[in-house]
């Protein structure tokens, strides 16, 4: 292998990277209600009683809900401000759009407090959707990093020769550009889908009387007995984002190749 | 504002980022204003009393408990940087300069993997590796190498450095690995012909080269790791509480929402002030450098 040293680090260091991941199924097969070595045999009890948890169905619904949610806002805010980072100059750009940008260098516990202060401030009451607000406040700013790429790597003439053979603006977006960047449209989405999904924070402070995936969780770790079913629940979840992000990186390699750019890896 | 400005190139831009910068501005500016406002205030009972005073401010300040948990959060925030940041280093070489060009996006993929599963269950793992009768003691005692469970490792500071440096490993890796890829490859030949060796070469040009990267993987590392809560709830013990668990206390079980607020403040201008003086003193030495 080439590399020498610096090969056999990054191994180890990928094996450091991947020990906590490798544990889930482990332990979710483990017929044990102890989450310890020596492991005890093989059991699916805990995928069977999963869906004969009620309010863990509940918490996955409200999750699903929140998660659709906050990625089609969040894309279409990401849309707004990659487009017209990539398309205009306007005066005080640089600014707005770092100021959009900042919730990603903000502590979330601020983002947090910061929303419930107001919320309860108004006197409205905690639900949903002041779940939906806080996360597509955090996911816009990873929107419009990933569309940033997509909109730059598109040759502005392309719209513009659609715009001299008489289509309108807007039918030249829809019909030139919008397929073009279609890709990274779906990359916004599985990411901001992803994060919200796996969101604790905001969800704890803001969430009503149905409980988010992650906040249920937070319960349960209380409950040394529960802990089993939540392992089962974790491969499963494991296994799933894999496969989204396996499919988003597959739109997002389509999409660079297609826009004629090279590929540079990763989503950030 | 004539109808033509909102047709040219400026109002168009506008307009289009408009949606945006205005959800951020209802849903952000407004919010840490309010925060700010509430910090001034008091609070008894559920009853908000607005007369402005500085009583939050002082006492976050002379409060030996809030003292000592901003500074240990700045201490754990530091170490988790220095940690994470210096382990990443050579994982975004090696992508870089070792791995084939044609392979490095599925390294990097590899990478970021594992951060897209649940970070509260990734965390409560950490928690079963690093415990008493973890997989960790268990294992080493196993081969032999240790006769009692090491206990150092869970429920305090270290087991939120480690399980932090885990967390925001990716965040590191990243901006270190794009820097580097931005460097000239030429001017590293250019070094090895007038003589200088592997690790020389390394230290003069490569490494100040990628100071960027550094910079910006510190950042990354350092803000949100100030304020978190789940790690040092789950893994951290009564010794390893941050400052987020107390400003979390202070707004959902001690309905103090002022103090509260007066300990974000303080945690924001925190943050701000050693990402300034980092970045100052990055900036100083790089010129001096040049």
């Amino acid at each position: 292998m080439r590399g020498g040293w610096l090969a056999v680090y990054a191994v180890l260091y990928l094996a450091f990277l991947y020990a906590p991941i490798v544990l889930l199924p482990l332990f979710a097969f483990n017929d044990s209600t102890i989450i310890a070595f020596p492991l005890t045999g093989f059991t699916t009890r805990w995928f069977s009683e999963l869906p004969q948890t009620p309010a863990l169905i509940a918490s996955v619904r409200t999750s699903l809900v929140i998660a659709v949610t906050t990625a089609i806002l969040s894309t279409v805010l990401g849309i707004c401000a990659a487009r017209a980072g990539a398309r205009y100059r306007f005066p005080g750009k640089r600014p707005i759009l770092g100021f959009i940008m900042l919730p990603l260098v903000l502590p979330e516990i601020i983002v947090a407090v910061s929303l419930l202060v107001v919320i309860l401030g108004l006197g409205l009451s905690l639900s949903s959707w002041t779940v939906i607000l806080g996360h597509t406040l955090i996911c816009t700013p990873f929107s419009i990093a990933i569309l940033n790429s997509a909109f730059a790597n598109l040759d502005a003439s392309l719209e513009e020769a659609a715009v001299d053979l008489g289509e309108s603006r807007w039918s030249s977006f829809r019909l030139v550009t919008l397929p073009l960047v279609m890709p990274g449209i779906i990359s916004s989405l599985l990411i901001a889908f992803t994060i919200s999904l796996d969101e604790f924070i905001i969800a704890f402070f803001l969430t009503g009387s149905d409980p988010t995936l992650p906040v249920y969780l937070w319960g349960q770790l209380r409950f040394p007995q529960k802990i089993p079913v939540v392992m089962a629940l974790g491969t499963i979840l494991v296994a799933l984002s894999v496969l989204l992000l396996t499919v988003a990186e597959f739109f997002r390699r389509r999409g660079v190749a297609r826009a004629g750019g090279r590929d540079t890896g990763g989503f950030l | 504002m004539p109808e033509r400005f909102w047709r040219g190139e400026a109002g168009r831009g506008l307009a289009l980022v408009a949606p945006p910068a205005l959800y951020a501005l209802v849903l952000l500016a407004v919010p840490l204003a309010a925060v700010l406002a509430f910090s001034f205030w008091s609070q008894d009972g559920l009853v908000i009393d607005r007369t402005p005073t500085i009583a939050n401010y002082r006492e976050a300040v002379t409060e030996p408990l809030y003292r000592q948990l901003m500074l240990r959060s700045v201490g754990i925030a530091a170490a988790v940087t220095a940690a994470t940041v210096l382990l990443a280093y050579p994982i975004a070489y090696f992508v870089s300069f070792v791995v084939r060009p044609e392979r490095k996006a599925l390294w990097i993929f590899l990478i970021t993997i594992p951060f897209w599963t649940s970070y509260l269950i990734r965390v409560f793992l950490w928690k079963v590796i690093l415990g008493y009768n973890g997989v960790l003691n268990t294992t080493l005692q196993g081969l032999g190498v240790i006769d009692a469970p090491l206990t150092f490792i869970l429920y305090n500071a270290n087991a939120v450095v480690i399980t932090l440096a885990h967390a925001y490993a990716p965040f590191a890796i990243l901006p270190v690995f794009v820097a580097l890829e931005k460097i000239d490859r030429s001017l590293i030949e250019a070094a090895r012909d007038l003589g200088e060796t592997r690790l020389t070469t390394f230290l003069r040009v490569t490494l100040p080269l990628s100071v960027p990267g550094v910079v910006a993987a510190v950042l990354i590392v350092f803000i949100p790791t100030i304020g978190d809560y789940v790690t040092p709830r789950l893994v951290g013990g009564p010794g390893g509480l941050m400052i987020a668990n107390m400003i979390q206390t202070q707004f959902l079980k001690l309905s103090n929402a002022p103090m509260g607020a007066a300990l974000s403040v303080l945690a924001m201008l925190t943050v701000g002030a050693v990402a300034l003086v980092f970045v100052g003193l990055m900036r100083r030495w790089l010129k001096v450098r040049q």
